[in-house]
């Protein structure tokens, strides 16, 4: 399979609780909770595009969008 | 009639009357004297295609016709006052969302294991407040086995009518007599069938939205429409809501949809009420005593009549109140300690003059217990 | 793949709180149903009352949300009936291995064809952070505040013991097996039961001092391990996961449809 490449995280604010689960457990430290306890995609560049962060998300609040998608 | 002729126990009516009304399912837990309806809906659904059930417990056979019943079967559980404890959470889920189903109660002596085997009619206000929460509900019994077979199929008829669980209140005796049935042909009795939407696919469909008269149209589970069934106060969409408007319209709409129809529902026989100065009240196999003992005291004379109330839940206040009113005594003959007495006192005009003739002892009342018991009553000494 | 095909969008964000594993649940349970290429009007779900339960609330299928336990019941009410409908019973572990326990080994028995899901976050989460039978000896709980002296039921030897056919146990944390696990349940023929262990930050994680939802994750990580790995020989603490039964047996539907044919020949 060709290597994904991002497009976008798609990230639901109003969904998004804060847990920091994404964070945690993104294995290239991509994202961050921001002064609302909300998250975003801090180092996009980084992406491998491994959607654990949208699997993961008990908020439903996390698509990773891909060029190939 | 002219249809065909049997010598069956009251259990055997029971089921014959739920096939003829068009059951699908049934789902049920062996307990005495109810059993003869499950051993016969074993052998006798699947011969049509239906399908029976023996559950792990009576609380499982509650639920289970529920799950049927919204995939459009029609659906039926029995038992008696132990297993009817269990399915009371049952109950109020199937009152709560809506869900057409029958329960037959075949009472038996309670409380608790009581008496297994002897009849009591003390199961009646369980019936009515049996389950937690403010509710309305639909509890009908018959005498004999002809009465047995056309409530059966008019507690079906309530209940894909009005959307409500309806209780069959038989007794042991009933359950177990044997007499003669006529079975009534197909199409001699009216049939209602589960009112089904008409909205299409891809049309909002609410299963909760009232029609103009109060019904609600359904779509089977399995269908295209997609919702939400909840024992939660609930929205027209059946999502919960706690929204004070939308509980209070519900708890409304369900005390409304049985008690505004009470005249609908009201199923009873009466027996030389028209000049009766003494008026007995009656059901189930007590109600055969005191049918032998009026039409026994009638051919002496004495002007004894009986209104016999087969539909017991919505309370038929009216008709009780109309028919008491030319009676000088009214006497309910039931076997408890006064269930029925308590409605029948409160729907009459001069409830001092309404009495008990019961037996609470697992044996049937008989035609001079409730002799003696009126001479007493009159003063007259036994 | 869209999640917002299969689910009610208007009642997100949903009641669950921070964490909650549930919700991890229900975004693996979609991804399997959309990889299954299921038609969402012939999906029933059937949930008890809890946490657990609000599940069904959230997805765009035939929702019934039943009362506390009794979740199988009524769905075997409604698989009996029509048995081409696929039947997802999510239940939490109070709801299924306590008041609901003699349905769960019943169904289990049965072998009737539906998936169960048992999401195991070790607590009564909707009253308040009560012990449930999965809590374990030695737990903290509002209900056992000097510890709980109750031991706890393994679900995956229980449903193997009652007669389930396929059994498997997957958890929040490994959730690229959570869709894999639930799809082979829900394509399994028969009874299914599948323990998802999720994390209760609010409850469970808070009275047993088990620090955020981050360090709980962490535990469903170095805690478990796939079935027969060396890593088990080694420490028999971990707990073992993947899928532990899948076999092949009579199921309930087809044969009362042998009854059904039999009764009609007269036989």
């Amino acid at each position: 399979m060709a290597k994904l490449k991002l497009k976008t995280h798609v990230i639901n604010r109003e969904w998004c609780k804060g847990c920091g689960i994404c964070v945690h457990f993104c294995p290239k430290k991509v994202l961050e909770l921001d002064e609302f306890e909300k998250v975003v995609a801090a180092r996009p560049q980084d992406c491998i595009c491994c959607k654990l962060c949208e699997l993961r998300c008990p908020d439903l609040a996390i698509e990773v969008q891909t060029e190939q998608d | 009639m002219g249809g065909e002729l049997r010598f069956v126990q009251g259990n055997e009516t029971c089921v014959e009357a739920a096939l003829y009304a068009g059951l699908d399912f049934f789902a049920g837990y062996p307990i005495t004297p109810s059993t003869e309806i499950a051993e016969l809906m074993s052998s006798r659904l699947p011969q049509r295609g239906g399908r029976f059930l023996q559950m792990e417990d009576e609380i499982a056979s509650i639920c289970a016709i529920i799950g049927a019943s919204l995939t459009g079967s029609k659906v039926m559980t029995a038992t008696s006052g132990p297993g009817f404890s269990l399915m009371q959470e049952g109950l109020g889920y199937a009152i709560m969302a809506e869900i057409p189903c029958v329960i037959v109660d075949v009472q038996r002596g309670g409380p608790s294991t009581g008496l297994p085997t002897k009849v009591s009619q003390g199961d009646i206000n369980q019936a009515r407040w049996g389950i937690h929460g403010d509710h309305a509900i639909v509890a009908l019994t018959a005498s004999n086995h002809q009465d047995v077979f056309s409530i059966t199929v008019d507690a079906f008829n309530f209940s894909e009518t009005y959307r409500t669980p309806v209780i069959l209140l038989f007794d042991e005796v009933i359950g177990h007599m044997r007499e003669r049935l006529e079975v009534p042909e197909p199409g001699e009795i009216h049939l209602v069938e589960r009112l089904k939407t008409s909205v299409r696919e891809g049309v909002d469909y609410h299963p909760y939205l009232q029609r103009e008269d109060g019904r609600l149209p359904m779509s089977d589970f399995g269908g295209v429409h997609r919702y939400n069934v909840t024992g939660l106060f609930h929205d027209m969409w059946g999502f919960p809501s706690e929204n004070p408007r939308v509980v209070h319209e519900l708890m409304r709409h369900l005390m409304d949809k049985i008690e505004n129809h009470v005249d609908k529902m009201t199923r009873y026989r009466e027996y030389f009420v028209e000049d009766a100065e003494v008026l007995l009240v009656s059901y189930g196999s007590s109600a055969r005593s005191s049918l032998h003992m009026v039409t026994d005291r009638r051919q002496h004379g004495e002007k004894v009549g009986l209104l016999e109330l087969q539909t017991l839940w919505p309370f038929p206040s009216a008709l009780v109140r109309e028919k008491a009113r030319n009676a000088e005594y009214v006497v309910v003959v039931e076997m408890n300690m006064g269930q029925v007495l308590q409605s029948v006192k409160a729907s009459v005009e001069r409830p001092e003059r309404v009495f008990l003739a019961n037996r609470v002892d697992g044996t049937l009342i008989t035609p001079i217990d409730i002799r003696n018991i009126l001479r007493l009553i009159q003063g007259k000494g036994v | 793949m869209a999640v917002r095909d299969y689910i009610r969008e208007r009642f997100f964000p949903h009641i669950w709180c921070p964490g909650c594993g549930h919700g991890i649940v229900l975004n693996g349970l979609v991804r399997a149903v959309d990889h299954l290429g299921l038609k969402k009007n012939d999906i029933v779900m059937v949930s008890g009352i809890g946490c657990s339960s609000r599940i069904a609330g959230y997805l765009d299928f035939h929702t019934l949300h039943t009362i506390h336990g009794r979740a199988l019941a009524f769905a075997i009410g409604v698989k009996m009936s029509r048995p081409d409908l696929t039947l997802l019973v999510p239940m939490g572990d109070g709801d299924a291995l306590s008041i609901g326990g003699n349905h769960f080994i019943h169904a289990c028995r049965r072998n009737i064809d539906m998936t169960a899901i048992v999401m195991n976050n070790r607590v009564y989460g909707m009253t308040g952070g009560q012990f449930s039978p999965l809590s374990g000896h030695g737990t903290m709980a509002t209900t056992a505040p000097y510890s709980n002296i109750d031991q706890e039921f393994d679900v995956v030897t229980l449903a193997t013991a009652a007669g389930a056919t396929f059994v498997a146990r997957a958890t929040a944390y490994h959730v690229q097996q959570l869709p894999d696990i639930l799809e082979e349940a829900i394509r399994h023929k028969g009874f299914s039961v599948v323990e998802v262990m999720t994390p209760c930050p609010t409850y469970f994680g808070r009275k047993n001092k088990e620090g955020s939802v981050v360090k709980m994750m962490d535990n469903l990580k170095t805690g478990t391990t796939p079935i027969g790995s060396k890593a088990k020989q080694e420490n028999p603490s971990l707990i073992e996961r993947g899928i532990f039964v899948k076999k092949e047996m009579p199921e309930y539907c087809a044969e009362y449809q042998k009854i059904i044919e039999r009764a009609m020949k007269g036989m």
